[in-house]
């Protein structure tokens, strides 16, 4: 499986599991790890980290949508205002998530190659 | 260096946007925690097949095991084997639908909202802790902790709601408490206790003395006797004129010398609505066709959601009963049983008094009564402020009661400083609770009786029926025995002879049982006759209602519970009956030629002259006659009694306005505005309003036309109790007016629609303006406001036992103690 994806599938599969039991910023240092080992690029950990992290919010969100959530998220996206619309929360909700995913993500990949010798460094860059 | 700048400065943005995210900021929420599907608000779904159909919860602290039956509404029906486990299951299922609003009520009442919202509620908070509404409720629950059945009862039902709330983690706490991130906290009896006081305050929490002073003080003694006269309309007094005392009455305290206060410059900053009111009517068996009583509430609050009230069924030895109560508060407050009916509408008696104090320097520690100078107490109040530091502020009391502002009053006479010290019957304790405890119990007259002799307030008016046909109602609360006009304007706080000297003895409360009418009924007007022998107040609402619902029960024959039905959604206007024909006639009658002509006049008189007083959804001529009288009451007295005079006052009444405006107005000097030059005769104002209401809704809605309908005129509005937009039920298509029986004005209305038939068999029939359920993802969260809308109830399930079938019923739990 390239890279790309199984840091993807990694960072969804660790950040559920781990947002289970623990608050929803865990995903950060999970973002962070899975970037750092997984040797990508900036921009593809980043990618990877928004991917990850944001199917690890819209599945379960679109799920509580169908299962009992999709009036009380119509309303709050009526407060926020996200024209009433709870599919519209639920992408939302992930975006944000996301965000924070590819952030962190890209922090691992430079970090890993801040701390790594130049030879090694220039290879991942390629 | 350089190296983990980059890695450094993304690792520093991807933290700061993580505790961004997390953190309440201002007003907005905690974005990622509120979003989280593992923990946000998605958690808070609920589908109508996650009420278990059946289920056994293992509950700490109950006694015996509980049995719940839940139906098509959602209302509960508990079933338990002894009081403990009643008053415990009540509170658990009302914490279990109702969390967030209970707690949050308990804030607002408190004065604890900055804790939650910050700084923004200081103000608020300090108010409600300065007017003594958290004293008033630790003085009642002195006295209701005194008593060892409402001990066992409050303790009971606190008990209940803090397993629910220990039965919660974060991610279950109801949406609002995500939304803006905070926690429950265990309930305990005294959150009861202020949750009346809360009702008290929006009940009897008016008070227009300073305004009465200031229109002494300006005007003099006759205009006052003339313009703001005592009980303008007592024609339908609830206890009908001619009612025999059965008491020999106490001497009245004798009246002191008259006093002028000092001119008042601040009013409290929050008053209630004086439009809350409400309904009640029951008819004798000589007028319904079961030949047994008949029995009919709807208490006029303001209209929200999640709603005001619950509804429950409550069964153990020695009671089952059926009605509503206010989440927070155990027992059922208006309701059934198998033998009797109660419900309540609000007294408009004066129960608040404001004295002016004189103290002996600027430190404020000593003021002058009786002669001599007494210590002021000086409590100090801990406001918590979410994200700054407690602050503290100093609240005085006299034996009166507290002084509400001490500083920055804008006082007329500088020469000595002049506070006012608040005297309201909620201060005092009282035992509300064992009333209602009392009521739910109750199979006969006396038992009624016996029941409301602890309720002290607010004051309501309790109607009564039950299944040996017997019909009552009593004014009920505690009422100071008073000299008459007594609290009409300032008190001089200086002399003992103006203090409150005891109470009207409870059981000498205006009261009618059985009157020869064969009704009895009340909708906030005044209480008794000029026979009674008490003085009581001199304001009431308008007798609009009242004298439409005995206009209506005097012809009632064969009543049926549909007859009570429909009197509740009756929407004539009194009012507009009684002028609409008058203003009218002076718009035609001696106007000048060419404005008579002008086309949008005619349109609109068209319109109106067609129009039956009827406020119906639909009703053009409504939204005109509305606008129209309101801008011509203003246009009367707002020159006089108006902003422009400098000074609080307020309007004369609406009877007393109507009586200046029908009979009076040719000759009248109020007519004319003060402000003008010219001298404006009736014909001016009342053609000037008439051009304005046009003039508005053209602006509003276009030439006259179906949207001129009544329904969008007056707008009615259920909003989310903290305001969200999104949460409530905006522009409302609904018939009925605050003046009509169907009360249903922009933001006020029903709360509860309750008949009920008495006999062998009860049967009753109720709705509310939302759900049982407080949750916004609930379809039980609104789901009554469309046969409210329109007028219907719903059948009321009471069932005899636990196990009695009944196609409506849905689910079946069971509370067990847990081992």
């Amino acid at each position: 499986m390239p890279r790309f994806w199984l840091s993807t599938l990694l960072m969804f599969v660790l950040a559920s599991l781990a947002q289970f039991f623990l608050p929803w910023w865990v995903l950060v240092p999970v973002c962070f790890g899975v970037a750092a080992w997984s040797r990508l690029g900036g921009g593809r950990a980043f990618l990877a980290g928004l991917l990850g992290v944001g199917l690890s919010w819209w599945l379960p969100a679109a799920w509580f949508t169908t299962h009992g959530a999709e009036r009380l998220a119509s309303r709050l996206a009526t407060l926020l205002p996200l024209g009433g619309n709870a599919w519209t929360l639920a992408l939302v909700s992930g975006v944000v998530a996301g965000l924070v995913g590819g952030l962190a993500a890209l922090s691992g990949a430079w970090a890993r190659q801040a701390l790594q010798p130049e030879s090694i460094r220039t290879r991942a860059v390629q | 260096m350089l190296r983990i700048l980059k890695p450094g400065l993304a690792l520093l943005v991807t933290l700061a946007l993580t505790w961004a995210l997390n953190t309440k900021l201002g007003d907005v929420p905690p974005v990622a925690r509120l979003l989280s599907p593992y923990r946000g608000i998605w958690q808070n779904g609920e589908a109508e097949a996650d009420l278990a159909a059946q289920q056994t919860l293992q509950l700490p602290g109950l006694h015996q095991p509980v049995r719940v039956r839940f139906d098509d509404r959602r209302v509960p029906h508990i079933f338990a084997e002894n009081e403990h486990d009643l008053y415990y299951a009540q509170g658990y299922l009302t914490a279990h639908d109702r969390l967030w609003q209970m707690e949050f009520m308990t804030r607002v009442a408190a004065g604890r909202i900055s804790e939650v919202v910050g700084p923004k509620a200081l103000e608020y908070d300090r108010f409600q802790r300065r007017m003594g509404l958290p004293y008033g409720a630790e003085n009642t629950l002195r006295e209701m902790l005194r008593n060892d059945t409402t001990r066992l009862v409050l303790e009971s039902y606190s008990e209940g709601v803090n397993a629910y709330i220990n039965s919660l983690s974060p991610k279950d706490y109801p949406f609002e408490y995500k939304l803006l991130d905070y926690a429950p906290e265990p309930w305990q009896p005294l959150k009861s206790a202020l949750l009346l006081k809360l009702m008290a305050w929006d009940l009897s929490g008016r008070s227009d003395d300073l305004r009465l002073s200031n229109v002494l003080s300006k005007y003099g003694p006759d205009v006052v006797r003339d313009l703001f006269p005592d009980y303008p309309n007592r024609e339908d007094a609830i206890v009908p004129p001619g009612t025999p005392l059965e008491f020999k009455p106490q001497p009245l305290p004798p009246t002191p010398p008259s006093f002028t206060a000092a001119m008042a410059g601040k009013l409290p900053q929050r008053e209630p609505d004086p439009e809350l009111g409400s309904n009640n009517f029951a008819v004798a068996g000589s007028r319904s066709a079961s030949g047994l009583p008949l029995l009919a509430n709807d208490p006029h609050l303001q209209l929200n959601l999640p709603s005001i009230w619950y509804q429950a069924q409550l069964h153990a030895p020695g009671v089952n009963v059926y009605g509503v109560t206010i989440p927070g508060a155990p027992t059922i407050i208006i309701g059934f049983n198998e033998d009797v009916a109660w419900g309540v509408t609000n007294v408009g008696g004066d129960v608040l008094d404001w004295y002016q104090l004189k103290f002996r320097d600027a430190s404020q520690r000593e003021y002058w009564h009786e002669g001599r100078w007494k210590p002021v107490r000086r409590v100090v109040e801990r406001i918590v402020v979410r994200g700054q530091p407690d602050r503290l502020d100093t609240v005085l009391y006299t034996h009166h009661g507290p002084i509400v502002y001490d500083q920055n009053e804008k006082v007329f006479n500088k020469q000595t400083p002049i506070r006012h010290a608040m005297r309201w019957t909620a201060h005092d304790g009282g035992n509300e609770v064992l009333a209602f405890y009392r009521l739910n119990r109750a199979h006969s007259y006396p038992d009624y009786r016996r029941a409301l002799r602890t309720y002290a307030s607010p004051a309501q008016n309790f109607i009564f029926a039950d299944n040996r046909n017997e019909i009552a109602i009593q004014p009920n609360g505690r009422f100071p025995l008073k000299w008459p006009d007594q609290g009409k304007f300032i008190l001089d706080g200086t002399d003992a002879r103006y203090d409150w000297q005891g109470w009207i003895p409870m059981e000498q409360n205006p009261h009618v049982k059985d009157p020869a009418r064969g009704f009895v009924s009340s909708a906030n007007q005044p209480s008794a006759g000029l026979d009674y022998p008490y003085y009581l107040g001199w304001d009431y609402a308008p007798s609009d209602r009242g004298h439409r619902i005995n206009e209506r029960l005097t012809q009632m024959r064969g009543a049926t519970p549909d007859s009570l039905r429909n009197l509740q959604n009756d929407n004539l206007g009194v009012n507009a009956r009684q002028m609409l024909p008058w203003m009218l006639s002076v718009v035609a009658g001696n106007a000048p030629a060419a404005t008579a002509t002008a086309p949008w006049k005619d349109a609109a008189q068209q319109v109106l002259q067609k129009w039956n007083y009827r406020y119906e959804a639909d009703a053009i001529a409504a939204s005109i006659f509305e606008l129209w009288y309101n801008d011509l009451v203003k246009r009367l007295w707002e020159d006089d009694f108006g902003a422009a005079t400098g000074l609080e006052m307020r309007y004369p009444s609406r009877a007393r306005t109507n009586q200046l405006l029908l009979r009076e107005s040719g000759a009248s000097a109020w007519v004319d505005n003060r402000t003008t030059a010219k001298r404006e005769t009736v014909h001016d104002l009342v053609t000037a309003s008439l051009h304005f209401a046009v003039d508005s809704l053209t602006r509003k809605f276009g030439p006259l036309g179906p949207k001129w309908a009544w329904a969008n005129q007056k707008s009615t509005d259920i909003n989310h109790l903290a305001n969200l937009t999104g949460f409530g039920r905006q522009d409302i298509d609904c018939a009925g007016s605050p003046g009509s029986v169907n009360a249903i004005g922009p933001r006020n209305g029903p709360s509860w629609r309750m008949v009920v038939a008495l006999g062998p068999q009860v049967k009753a029939y109720g709705i509310f303006p939302g759900g049982q359920s407080g949750n916004p993802a609930s379809a039980h969260y609104d789901d009554m406001i469309e046969p409210w809308r329109v007028g219907k109830l719903d059948e009321l399930i009471f069932l005899r036992a636990a196990d009695e079938n009944h196609p409506r019923l849905q689910a079946a739990w069971r509370l067990e103690a847990r081992p």
